[in-house]
């Protein structure tokens, strides 16, 4: 087990009101994403436990780009992996973001 | 093969009630069988409630360790509900999964609800916390037969893809009702446990066909081990839960005694038997072979034609 932590500066706030939504399910090749709205505004806090050790590169390029993409302010993210590919997270994390955003 | 059979074309709904039981995640089968935006959860997975032993194994944990509790409503009544995940480790019992459902059904002794629900989808007890998953099994068997003495219906729902095995073929055994489909199977050893201890000549777990005859919904319906076969749609499994609640019969020593003696009559009648076949032959089914593929509304008419399936007995 591995776990990472990210911290982004963001320049909006994700819209909507919910305050928590979770997406995914742990398993192999899967991950569950919680997102909670409880961090500052203008910030996105991203931890993450993964069952497969060394892709922290991989993580921080993904991560980084759904931040670039949805600017996911007021967020924090936890993540449990059970080993999802790239695309997998990003989709899950593009979900959740789609969730929070619901009224 | 010259069969009439009347296949469903395959529908693209969205609708959450057409969906797959199967196919769904846990909370999406509570979120399509509840009435729509009722579902309170206990313990959600914000509170991490997670397994304090998989971190030992240098093993994932979730949120809601795979299980899902919370109170809803059913068509206006409420009801405590509670699923589980058998996308995570199998949906098997670990200490905070199995205590989950031990609370919720302690606690439908003070809030005294209409129902129940268990929505089964596990391969038995987590062996990362096996003590603790065994311990959590009994309990829960207790819990529900104290549920069920206060007159409060459990009922089961198997459909999903881990089926219902170990422990978890336990805690059916002691429900008041249980709804099963074609994709569900229930039994206590599974398949890969009975081929490594008594060989492939016993059972062949890689025989689909004989795992699915064996163990699978029809089969179980078939001799009594579950009450109602439903199609894998969470709108069937919902109109299967609606019935199944006010059939629940009463917990009391008549009820067991009728369990003994249909058990035991089974057994004596049965108990020679080397496949499911024969049993479907020796039930009067005449054409014991083309049951595996019959539709859903097939069967049904089949089992209107077998009084002897049916019973009041649990």
């Amino acid at each position: 087990m591995e776990t990472l932590t990210f911290r982004y500066a963001t320049t909006q706030t994700l819209p909507g009101s919910r305050p928590s939504a979770i997406t995914g399910v742990v398993a192999s090749g899967n991950l569950e994403v919680l997102l909670e709205r409880n961090a500052p505004p203008g910030e996105c806090r991203v931890e993450i436990d993964t069952a497969i050790n060394g892709y922290g590169d991989v993580w921080a390029a993904v991560v980084a780009d759904f931040v670039a993409r949805r600017q996911p302010g007021g967020l924090t993210i936890t993540i449990n992996d059970g080993g999802a590919r790239p695309d997998t997270v990003s989709l899950r994390l593009a979900q959740g973001a789609r969730l929070m955003e619901a009224s | 093969m010259d069969r009439e059979t009347t296949w469903k074309p395959v529908t693209l709904s969205t609708a959450p009630l057409d969906q797959s039981w199967y196919e769904a995640s846990a909370r999406a089968r509570l979120a399509g069988l509840l009435d729509a935006d009722s579902f309170a959860e206990f313990i959600g997975p914000e509170q991490r409630m997670m397994s304090p032993h998989l971190p030992l194994f240098d093993l994932p944990r979730a949120f809601d360790d795979g299980m899902i509790v919370g109170r809803g409503r059913l068509a206006g009544r409420d009801v405590l509900a509670a699923a589980q995940e058998g996308r995570f480790m199998g949906g098997a019992f670990g200490e905070i999964h199995g205590a989950k459902l031990v609370g919720l059904l302690r606690a439908a002794l003070v809030v005294k609800p209409a129902a129940v629900l268990i929505l089964f989808d596990t391969g038995g007890v987590r062996l990362q916390e096996a003590n603790a998953g065994e311990t959590a099994i009994a309990e829960i068997m207790r819990a529900i037969t104290q549920v069920r003495a206060a007159g409060i219906p459990v009922v089961g729902l198997i459909g999903g893809r881990a089926g219902c095995y170990g422990g978890g073929g336990l805690i059916a055994g002691t429900c008041a009702r249980l709804v099963i489909s074609e994709g569900g199977r229930l039994s206590v050893s599974g398949p890969e446990v009975i081929e490594t201890n008594k060989g492939a000549e016993e059972f062949d777990s890689r025989d689909r066909a004989l795992v699915w005859r064996t163990m699978g919904g029809k089969h179980r319906r078939l001799i009594g081990a579950a009450d109602a076969f439903a199609d894998d749609t969470i709108g069937a499994f919902r109109e299967a839960a609606l019935t199944a609640i006010p059939a629940a019969p009463a917990f009391d020593l008549p009820t067991l005694e009728a369990e003994q003696a249909r058990l035991e009559a089974r057994l004596e009648r049965f108990g020679d038997a080397r496949d499911a076949t024969e049993i479907w032959g020796r039930l009067g089914i005449n054409d014991p072979a083309a049951v595996p593929g019959l539709t859903t509304e097939a069967f049904d008419t089949l089992l209107a034609g077998l009084p002897e399936v049916s019973h009041d007995a649990r």
